[in-house]
């Protein structure tokens, strides 16, 4: 049989990311994911993966778009970098997004090109003034190319800059005051840098502006030591989420309610009930916490 | 006096492996790190050689795995991707392999990779309908000299002056190349009809044929063209390889 030509393409309907546990989607599940009598309650994808024109990919995703609320979260667009954007990349960004219509769309408080390269990571950014003031020039041109919010997720880091001068919270907060972007709060990523700066993941949470967190990430670590033979956590999504991950999740859903929360696994990726079994933990703390009153810390406001 | 790290001070640090971590970066308790700084060189390095091994899983086997992981970082140092689309990454790897010296040995290799590239090109190519055999059959007789095709955005074409196409086909399948006379020429059509990319031998002369085809020739002057580059050249067997790989679009169908 042809393939369908691109202009025969329609409209998907329910784009709105339900308060429930979603998977990062791997090619090997699709199948899977469509036969489970598990409906899981969200696809999300890497943007980058689909920025083909066609093939196998995007026959998958249709799949999926059709049967699942889809989020659409960057990998690429080095928000957090000195360059200024590279407007390719945000076009082919939006045509991702104008494809598939999301209900969510998210990237990252991090950078990975520069100078016309590109290294692969999620490279860590200073918290100044000078920095602050073009990630938040970046995020207004990505929602403006858009025509939509999107949401920016705390990295993990494993360095910090001595030039440094605004907490990741505050950094984080006055990001989102400003732009009027909404939050990913990646808890693996609090976790894991919390261990790596030696601050408590429960006092960053207490900072973090939960009240405009609109998803939550949860993945897995990998323990390892720093020259010192202090332990430093590895954001490797590549196991099930910690004990300790999942402690500091069910004390912000108790906080601020149920919202949509992504497993990610992205190495070592295992079969898809092992997969499903995360989400289905996660799903289980946010039915006890479903129709509970979300309550935010009041707070007052900071410059 | 706080040093200041730019995006190029931790960029230059992270490509050097020999280079300490920027001044200015610190880890735990405001103790310099190296250990810390090599997370991120590890990182980026690893993922893309994992990204190459995907790409290039022939050319992996070929020559082995530790030894594609040697090889790739060597060629990561010297070509670092200018893309966030690592499918489009290693397009310079057929060049750095004609001049790599250890592998100077498997004149094929360089091939092997160019028909890697251009199955990872067919992969993501755009999707639309193939020109089949009904629609030569719809082509009134009098206009068949004169058609002319638009190539299928999937197809690719590639000429070895080895035995490149039975050897990815071999590799990717997992059998020897025992009954493959490596240096033997070989000519290959990359297409993808459906969902599945294919790869194909072609016979005598329809590389010709179809590339010709392929840069706008009509029928008559294509096979012309092919007849004049090989004496057994068979237009009813290249024809037949053009349909039954969906090497065309079918017309009317823009890419």
């Amino acid at each position: 049989m042809p393939n369908a030509p691109q202009s025969t393409q329609r409209s998907f309907g329910g784009a709105t990311i339900p308060p429930r546990a979603g998977a990062g989607l791997k090619t090997a599940h699709v199948d899977a994911i469509l036969s489970d009598s598990y409906r899981i309650g969200f696809l999300e994808i890497h943007a980058e993966n689909y920025m083909g024109d066609g093939g196998p990919p995007h026959r998958a995703l249709g799949a999926i778009r059709e049967n699942f609320p889809l989020s659409v979260h960057g990998v690429g667009l080095s928000i957090g970098g000195e360059d200024g954007l590279d407007k390719t990349h945000v076009a082919r960004l939006k045509k991702v997004v104008d494809r598939y219509e999301p209900g969510l769309v998210s990237e990252h408080l991090a950078w990975s090109t520069h100078d016309n390269s590109y290294y692969n990571d999620l490279l860590p950014a200073p918290y100044d003034e000078a920095t602050l003031a073009r990630v938040c020039r970046h995020i207004e041109q990505v929602q403006e190319a858009l025509g939509r919010q999107i949401l920016l997720e705390n990295p993990s880091t494993y360095v910090q800059f001595e030039q440094s001068t605004i907490s990741e919270a505050d950094f984080i907060r006055q990001i989102a005051v400003r732009t009027g972007c909404g939050l990913l709060l990646d808890i693996n990523n609090v976790f894991v840098s919390a261990t790596n700066h030696g601050y408590e993941p429960l006092a960053y949470l207490e900072d973090f502006p939960l009240g405009r967190v609109q998803e939550i990430h949860l993945a897995g670590h990998a323990p390892d030591v720093d020259d010192e033979g202090d332990v430093i956590l590895i954001d490797s999504h590549d196991r099930p989420v910690d004990d300790r991950v999942w402690g500091l999740y069910e004390t912000v859903i108790g906080r601020i309610g149920s919202i949509p929360t992504l497993i990610e696994w992205d190495t070592d990726i295992p079969e898809w009930p092992i997969l499903r079994n995360e989400a289905m933990m996660a799903d289980r703390i946010l039915e006890a916490h479903a129709g509970a009153v979300p309550s935010p810390r009041p707070r007052a406001a900071r410059g | 006096m706080q040093a200041t790290v730019s995006n190029r001070e931790f960029t230059t640090a992270l490509s050097d492996p020999e280079k300490p971590a920027p001044e200015g970066i610190r880890g735990q308790d405001g103790k310099k790190s190296a250990k810390r700084f090599d997370i991120y060189r590890n990182n980026v390095v690893v993922g893309l050689i994992d990204a190459l091994g995907d790409i290039f899983p022939a050319v992996a086997r070929l020559v082995g795995e530790g030894f594609f992981r040697d090889m790739a970082r060597l060629y990561i140092r010297a070509n670092p991707p200018n893309s966030p689309l690592l499918f489009r990454y290693g397009r310079s790897m057929p060049d750095f392999l004609e001049t790599f010296e250890p592998v100077a040995h498997l004149a094929y290799l360089p091939d092997v990779a160019r028909i890697e590239l251009a199955w990872l090109d067919a992969f993501h190519a755009a999707d639309t309908s193939c020109f089949s055999a009904a629609d030569l059959g719809a082509v009134p007789e009098s206009e068949l000299d004169d058609l002319r095709l638009t190539p299928h955005p999937a197809t690719r074409i590639i000429r070895s002056r080895s035995a490149a196409v039975s050897i990815v086909s071999a590799t990717r399948s997992g059998a020897g190349l025992a009954d493959i006379n490596p240096t033997a020429p070989e000519d290959g059509l990359v297409t993808r009809p459906v969902l599945d990319v294919q790869l194909r031998r072609l016979p005598p002369g329809a590389a010709v044929f179809l590339q010709s085809l392929v840069d706008g020739a009509c029928l008559a002057d294509a096979a012309e063209a092919a007849e004049r580059d090989c004496a057994e050249f068979d237009l009813p067997l290249a024809i037949r390889a053009m349909l039954e790989s969906g090497a065309f679009s079918q017309r009317g169908e823009e890419a």
